[in-house]
């Protein structure tokens, strides 16, 4: 095998369709006598439907069926979550159309199909509603305090569930109470990731086509594969029967990883009126009923030595779920729980997490999905411990990380971290920030009490990715496996297509993977073609989200090549006249060992088993192969980033004057996706810093419902990031990739909000809450400063 | 309903349509230009931008959501599916977006590659900062901007290399940079001409 396509930053294969405008996205579907869905929603947080008559919607023009929540009850099914973190978690039933109570804005009361989607539009203004308001529940700690209103009155509770890991109960460390009571110094500290919405460009649209007893669902979703098996669970179609195609898909962000109630609603639509129908949500529909992330309150209490030792941490969150269990939302938390650590060798640890009810909309997966949240926590405790202890904030994290010749080593939460040296990505993005020169710079600005604070924010952190090992998550009681699959297809002509049971949109996969097939085959990177996304043709698979799509599909991809070559071997030996034992594989050929001339490639082994008239005996015909890859362990991508802030302390603006990513994400395919999945992971970290937060007003209504009050940052709002990376491959797998997706996200806000309390620490400030608007770095300046 | 008449991607089309039809869904809708794609409801995001000509001719980007069809009776317009050339050679801003890795999802990027036509339009030789703010209409969640500035940049480096080679620059547009006052909205429309559910 020869190693050219690997690492080389390949343009996209993608790219030429999306370019022109001539792709498929979910909404530029049009079938014949399709019909078109609006859907009612509910303008109040909480309230009793005590009538709903949806009868001048028909009356309306165009107008070809109208239904409530009560007209579908029985045959909607309630919506799935596929991860009960705990065995006695509550999971109310949720329906896509509300049955008479509606327990969040936004949530879909009724339902029209019509000609057009305008005449839909126009249809569900004429239905009638009658609602009798409840007490709405929003705030989470009010939320569990005696005599709550409640969100689910049949439930008790508004208290989903209570998760807890503790290192000394599972054997893998100290008891984190101890150490805090024995304890030189604590630091305590709350902290509150607001809540975010993941806004991906492409609002959700989902297309229904009934044919005889089948269906095909095109949707603008993450996870295809998912989506068909809990569309036939959940409805009792037959698995088989049910097709789902995830065209191109306009972003995701873990945003489109969920089975929704609009996708639900057109099933059922389809299925009752026996016509094609299709609903797109507008951007306005999409932030108040797609789901959201964050909105955790994270209480937080670190155990140090006075030189700056962490001797144990102890993590308490209360996690909003909004009104129901999103599909994996329960588990979010959870897959944070993991990451309070870090990079660190913290002896003890323990962590506890709520899922608390509220009449808001369900939060769920967004990008980094709990290891945000937990590198926010500890990147910000250990400058806090600095500053309490007058250390470097750079000392102090390298007297506690994990030394490079320590790995493989294992966590104070059973982890075992594969492999990474911290240092060397550290001393990198110190150097190219020009770290020690800030320093000295904003001593200077500090002593001549200038204006503009000058601050720098350090994040070193460390993810896990590649989700993940079956085993696991049957452990944490998800309701999946975490392997992956490929298929290779050798066609006659010596053209490859690859099936891939990931589900990309907008990561490259058709680009990386044909990389990496290229160079194991040895056919050109353009003879190969990569299939995803549509459950006919890759009938198999776990989809993308959590980093895993080249961690866990890249090396199925790798292992079926392997096959591919395996079969090939036989029959190019059997044209060659010689020993398979005698052939290497080398240049794209199979040649007989020490002679470089009159190989097979791949292209002569494929018309072989094609004509099939000269073959070995008892060998089938086919070169193709599939394989599925469980993976043996996460990977652990890390890295240091570093963020030079100045803050106004006069008008609390915040400027970003430079900002460092030094990434280890182990080997790389292509250099150019990689770079791009940094650069937008880290505007994504930076507006949780700075620009975003879903926020409710005091009856729960959401008052950031339209993009110019949910301020996603723009060209103007974000500078030029530096990137580079340091190299430690993933030592489990022959690829040695560990994954990027999240990186950025997970590392950045930590380092922005790190960088402007930096900036602001001699005038008193120890903390902001996000985002870090203007008014609230000015605030704290004030407050500081009294 | 009211008749409109409009060359879009070069082809003359008359139709009739609902007078509160907007001039995206006319081209998506009526048109087949399904190139062109709505990401919000509110002007912002600027996924729909296309090129559409002035009274005196000149082609200006436009939200075309923010635009009535009725408005574009009698215009000129061009949309991402009619940027590259008759043998579908590629405009140099498409291209650029391609070798800068300027897009990942792909679904802002019609409107962002109209943006950046009309913005080197009317200014060849941006800036970094000035190519960041001329592009502040257009919202992209993937990219964190930065590969977007540098295709932009390499665009303009282009298109200016061979304006200096031919005097005809490979632009649907050859008027002078004005700002456009034509009575268009650009950035806002009343709520009511946006179809909306209710609430």
């Amino acid at each position: 095998m020869t190693i050219t396509e690997v690492g080389s930053a390949r343009r996209r294969k993608e790219d030429a369709r999306l370019i022109t405008g001539r792709t498929t996205w979910t909404e530029n579907v049009t079938l014949p006598g399709m019909l078109h869905l609006a859907i009612l929603r509910s303008p109040m947080a909480h309230a009793r439907i005590t009538s709903i008559d949806v009868s001048p919607a028909l009356e309306t023009k165009g107008v070809v069926a109208a239904f409530s929540g009560r007209d579908v009850a029985d045959v909607q099914g309630a919506l799935p979550c596929a991860w009960p973190v705990t065995a006695d978690m509550v999971h109310p039933d949720r329906p896509p159309i509300a049955v008479d109570e509606v327990k969040f804005m936004g949530e879909a009361v009724a339902v029209v199909a019509a000609r057009s989607r305008a005449a839909a539009l126009d249809a569900i203004a004429a239905i009638e509603v009658d609602y009798e308001p409840l007490p709405a529940v929003l705030d989470m700690e009010a939320a569990i305090a005696d005599g709550a209103d409640l969100v689910h009155a049949d439930k008790g509770t508004n208290k989903g569930y209570t998760w807890v890991f503790d290192s000394a109960e599972a054997g893998t460390g100290g008891d984190a109470a101890a150490a805090l009571d024995g304890a030189e110094v604590v630091i305590k500290r709350r902290y509150v990731q607001q809540r975010l919405i993941p806004a991906f460009m492409e609002p959700r649209s989902v297309v229904v086509d009934p044919t005889g007893d089948a269906y095909s669902i095109w949707s603008a979703t993450q996870i295809p594969h998912i989506l068909r098996f809990l569309i036939s669970v959940v409805t009792g179609t037959p698995e088989h029967k049910v097709r789902v195609i995830a065209p191109d898909v306009g972003g995701g962000f873990g945003g489109k990883l969920q089975v929704t109630p609009e996708e639900l609603i057109a099933f059922v639509a389809a299925k009752r009126l026996g016509r094609p129908v299709k609903y797109t949500e507008s951007r306005s529909e999409s932030l108040v009923s797609a789901h959201h992330g964050r909105d955790v309150i994270q209480d937080l209490e670190l155990a140090a030595r006075r030189d700056g030792t962490v001797t144990g941490l102890r993590v308490k969150l209360l996690a909003n779920m909004g009104a129901y269990m999103g599909l994996v939302g329960p588990g979010v938390p959870i897959l944070g729980a993991f990451m309070y650590n870090a990079i660190y060798k913290f002896p003890a640890y323990r962590f506890e997490c709520s899922g608390i009810f509220t009449n808001t909309t369900i939060t769920d997966a967004y990008r980094g999905a709990g290891r945000p949240e937990a590198t926010y926590a500890i990147e910000r405790l250990m400058d806090e411990l600095a500053a309490e202890l007058g250390l470097d904030p750079m000392d102090v994290r390298r007297r506690n990380w994990i030394k490079a010749e320590e790995f493989p080593f294992t966590t104070v939460c059973g982890l075992q971290y594969d492999s990474g040296d911290y240092d060397k990505a550290t001393d990198r993005a110190m150097e190219l920030l020009g770290y020690d020169e800030l320093r000295a710079e904003q001593q200077r600005r500090r002593e001549a009490q200038d204006p503009v604070q000058l601050g720098i924010g350090i994040s070193t952190y460390t993810e896990m990715c590649g989700l993940a090992p079956s085993r696991v998550l049957g452990s944490l009681r998800y309701g999946a496996g975490g392997w992956e699959t490929a298929s290779v297809r050798m066609l006659p002509t010596g053209k490859v297509e690859v099936v891939t049971g990931t589900s990309p949109h907008g990561q490259g996969h058709e680009t990386a993977w044909s990389q990496i097939v290229a160079d194991q085959l040895g056919v050109a990177f353009d003879d190969v073609e990569v299939l995803h996304g549509d459950t006919r043709t890759s009938y198999k698979g776990l989809d993308t989200y959590g980093s895993r799509s080249l961690a866990v599909g890249g090396i199925a991809l790798y292992n079926a090549c392997q096959k591919v070559l395996d079969k090939a071997k036989p029959i190019a030996a059997h044209m060659l006249e010689c020993d398979p034992a005698d052939l290497e594989f080398t240049g794209g050929q199979f040649r007989v060992r020490g002679n470089p001339d009159g190989g097979k490639s791949m292209a002569d082994c494929a018309l072989a088993v094609f004509a099939a008239h000269d073959l070995p005996d008892g060998i089938e015909p086919t070169l193709d192969a599939d394989a599925v890859y469980d993976p043996v362990n996460f990977s652990f991508p890390h890295g240091t980033h570093l963020c030079a802030t100045e803050v106004d302390t006069e008008t609390g603006r915040v400027t970003i004057r430079k900002y460092v990513a030094v990434d280890d994400i182990g080997k790389v395919i292509n250099p150019l996706i990689v770079e791009g999945q940094v650069h937008g992971g880290i505007a994504q970290g930076v507006a949780q810093a700075l620009f975003e937060e879903a926020v409710y007003d005091a009856d729960g209504n959401l008052m950031t419902g339209t993009l110019v009050d949910y301020t996603l940052p723009t060209a103007a709002d974000l500078p030029s990031f530096v990137t580079d990376r340091t190299e430690s491959p993933a030592p489990d797998h022959p690829l040695g990739t560990k994954g990027v997706g999240e990186a950025g996200t997970i590392a950045s806000t930590p380092a922005v909000v790190n960088a402007i309390v930096d900036a602001l620490r001699p005038m008193g400030v120890n903390d902001i809450a996000m985002p870090c608007t203007p008014e609230r770095v000015w605030r704290a300046v004030q407050g500081g400063a009294a | 309903m009211t008749r409109v008449s409009m060359k879009v991607d070069g082809v003359e089309y008359e139709d009739d349509v609902e007078p509160r039809t907007l001039l995206v869904h006319h081209l998506r809708e009526q048109l087949g230009k399904v190139g062109t794609v709505v990401g919000c409801d509110t002007s912002n995001c600027g996924a729909c931008t296309v090129l559409m000509s002035d009274p005196e001719g000149r082609q200006q980007g436009v939200k075309s959501c923010s635009v009535l069809a009725v408005q574009a009776d009698g215009r000129e317009i061009t949309t991402i599916e009619g940027l590259s050339g008759p043998d579908r050679t590629l405009h140099p801003v498409q291209r650029a977006f391609h070798e800068a890795h300027g897009l990942q999802c792909g679904f802002c990027t019609p409107g962002m590659i109209m943006a950046a036509v009309d913005l080197l339009q009317e200014n060849a030789d941006p800036t970094e900062d000035e190519i960041r703010e001329g592009l502040e209409g257009n919202l992209c969640r993937c990219t964190g901007y930065q590969n977007i500035v540098r295709a932009v940049q390499e665009a303009s480096a282009e298109i200016r290399q061979g304006a200096q080679a031919e005097p005809a620059p490979p632009s649907p547009r050859a008027g002078e940079a004005q700002t456009p006052d034509d009575g268009l909205p650009r950035e806002h429309v009343p709520d009511e001409t946006i179809p909306q559910p209710v609430p």
